[in-house]
């Protein structure tokens, strides 16, 4: 059962300081900070289904997040719909879009699957590019009245926080639910041995369809609601390959495979990162920290901040999961 | 009585290899069948024909009166038919446990986590991993590794286990230790289909046996008369007449 898990607490009460504390102290700063750090989260958590539970590389996890933020705005902006109802619209479609286009490309192993969701990334990016309804590059903006339907500017932005939080505390769940079920143990034994486990009886196919088109619902309506929130979106910062990259170094740092670890390195990077752009001496630098953080990491310590702790306290595996 | 398992004409070609040809024998309920033959005979090439890891290039195979010719081996598994793999793959970063749990998950039965891990500790018990089970299947020895194998394969319950080579690389105690756990299985019920190069072993365990070279199926019959079988002989020792001649040296 979930409930008797201290981790699945752990995140309820994360995420409630994480939502109560700058609304307490109103202060707009921290809750623009603490929605990227949960952004980040969101899709660390994400994309550790694939690579940390599945054993699949996905360099274009970050089309997820835009397309689902292309599909929330459209929805919101050019018909009209709710906020929330589209957000999950968004994480319905893209989920369906990940299911299909996973069944064929993850035929593909290794190296091939990994250079095959870059491919996946540039074709969305171009396409959306040159649809016409989506804005072409100029991309699509919220009329500042659609806040007004969530009553003003101010009540709409701390709404979509809340949301937001809402989708990192599932998405963690998510993670944690999957890491205790069958399931989950099927992802496992695909990681370890895909030959192994079709041999032992798992439907690799149908798994590993499954958790990609999984592991782009919540990404998706992260997308939806952040960009909505941002009030515009256009090829270029919905599908940016660095944050893409950046999530992977992300997921190593903190420690692939294990929810927390996910979490923890989804928000260090990011804190890392906010500091590296906003320091003068420092900005446009925070690619060159990432790149030598994750060789460090690679070379150091492969389990990440949780591996480490793992080794150092044995027991800790029981408890931080 | 209709035979667990029946292959009838089966072929399978590489490129320009033909590794299975025209291949037939069938298995009946509660045996040990023995497949031998040189190495690269074909023998784990129709293991895995049997199995659906390979899709045969002609003939059937029938499986407790289903045609599984077409299946894959995760719905093989789903009818009864387990099977071991000659070169170990143990799912290295997991535990023992969590490598035979996922045997049983998503074996003949799809049973639940929590009865799954049960049978896969019964399980474990019966092959004598029970005090290994908390460790990583990584850390075991090359022995442990086999135990391994044939324990995820026991798990799913089937009625057929297939195992290739489950003594090769043992040492003597271990190769005792291991025809024990063969022998158990199949008076619990579970028929066996194996393949073993240790002849010595082979040959006390098995009911029948069936002898591949070159793809073809050379001799069938019970070990006695295959060990016999001038024709087997030649694959093996490349002289038809050589054992009477050892016996004239003699």
């Amino acid at each position: 059962m979930i409930l008797r898990r201290p981790v699945f607490w752990l995140i309820l009460i994360f995420a409630a300081l994480m939502a109560f504390i700058p609304f307490h102290a109103n202060d707009v700063s921290m809750r623009e900070d603490l929605i990227l750090v949960a952004i980040a989260v969101i899709l660390a958590s994400n994309l550790n289904l694939m690579i940390g539970y599945t054993g699949y590389v996905n360099f274009g996890h970050i089309v997820f997040y835009g397309l689902g933020g292309y599909v929330g705005l459209y929805l919101a902006t050019v018909r009209n719909w709710n906020l929330v109802p589209a957000s999950l619209a968004a994480g319905v479609v893209v989920s369906l879009f990940a299911l299909m286009l996973g069944m064929g490309i993850l035929r593909l192993r290794g190296a091939y699957f990994a250079l095959a969701t870059i491919g996946v990334l540039l074709a969305v990016q171009s396409f959306v590019a040159n649809f016409d309804p989506w804005g072409r590059s100029t991309g699509l903006y919220v009329d500042f009245s659609a806040y007004e339907r969530l009553g003003g500017a101010r009540h709409a932005l701390w709404m979509t926080y809340f949301l937001v939080i809402g989708v990192m505390a599932l998405s963690m769940i998510l993670s944690l639910g999957i890491k205790i079920s069958k399931f989950g143990l099927g992802l496992f034994a695909i990681r370890e041995d895909e030959d192994a486990a079709v041999v032992l009886g798992v439907n690799t196919t149908v798994f590993k369809a499954i958790i990609y088109s999984v592991s782009a619902f919540l990404p998706a309506v992260a997308g939806a609601l952040m960009f909505y929130k941002n009030g515009m979106i256009d090829p270029s910062i919905a599908f940016e390959f660095m944050l893409s990259l950046e999530g992977i170094v992300m997921l190593m740092l903190g420690g692939k495979g294990t929810v927390v670890g996910a979490a923890l390195g989804g928000g260090l990077y990011e804190k890392l990162r906010s500091y590296l752009l906003t320091s003068p001496k420092l900005s446009n630098f925070q690619l060159v920290i990432a790149g030598g953080l994750l060789l460090l990491v690679v070379l150091f310590a492969p389990g990440g901040l949780i591996g480490w702790l793992y080794r150092l306290v044995p027991r800790a595996r029981k408890v931080i999961e | 009585m209709t035979p667990l398992l029946e292959v009838s004409g089966v072929s399978k070609r590489f490129g320009g290899l033909l590794a299975v040809s025209d291949v037939s024998f069938s298995l009946g309920e509660r045996e040990i069948l023995g497949l031998i033959g040189p190495n690269g005979a074909g023998k784990t090439t129709l293991f895995n024909v049997v199995n659906g890891v390979y899709k045969g290039d002609k003939g059937t195979v029938k499986f407790a009166g289903e045609d599984i010719t077409k299946c894959s081996p995760n719905q093989v598994v789903h009818l009864g038919l387990a099977r071991t793999h000659q070169i170990v793959k143990p799912l290295q970063d997991m535990t023992v446990l969590e490598n035979v749990t996922v045997g049983a998950c998503f074996g003949r039965e799809y049973l639940a986590l929590k009865p799954a891990r049960k049978v896969a500790l019964e399980v474990l018990e019966r092959v004598g991993l029970a005090k290994s089970a908390e460790m990583s299947a990584r850390s075991l020895t090359i022995a442990g590794k086999k135990r391994l194998e044939v324990a995820r394969a026991l798990a799913a319950r089937p009625k057929l286990l297939l195992l290739d080579e489950v003594l090769a690389g043992l040492n003597p105690t271990e190769i005792t230790h291991m025809i024990g756990i063969v022998r158990d299985i199949r008076d619990s019920g579970i028929s066996v289909f194996m393949i073993e190069h240790v002849m010595q072993a082979i040959m006390s365990l098995s009911d029948r046996i069936v002898v591949l070279s070159f793809g073809q199926k050379l001799a069938e019959g019970r070990p006695e008369e295959v060990a016999r079988d001038p024709q087997v002989i030649e694959a093996y020792l490349g002289d038809p007449d050589i054992a009477e001649k050892l016996k004239e040296n003699n």
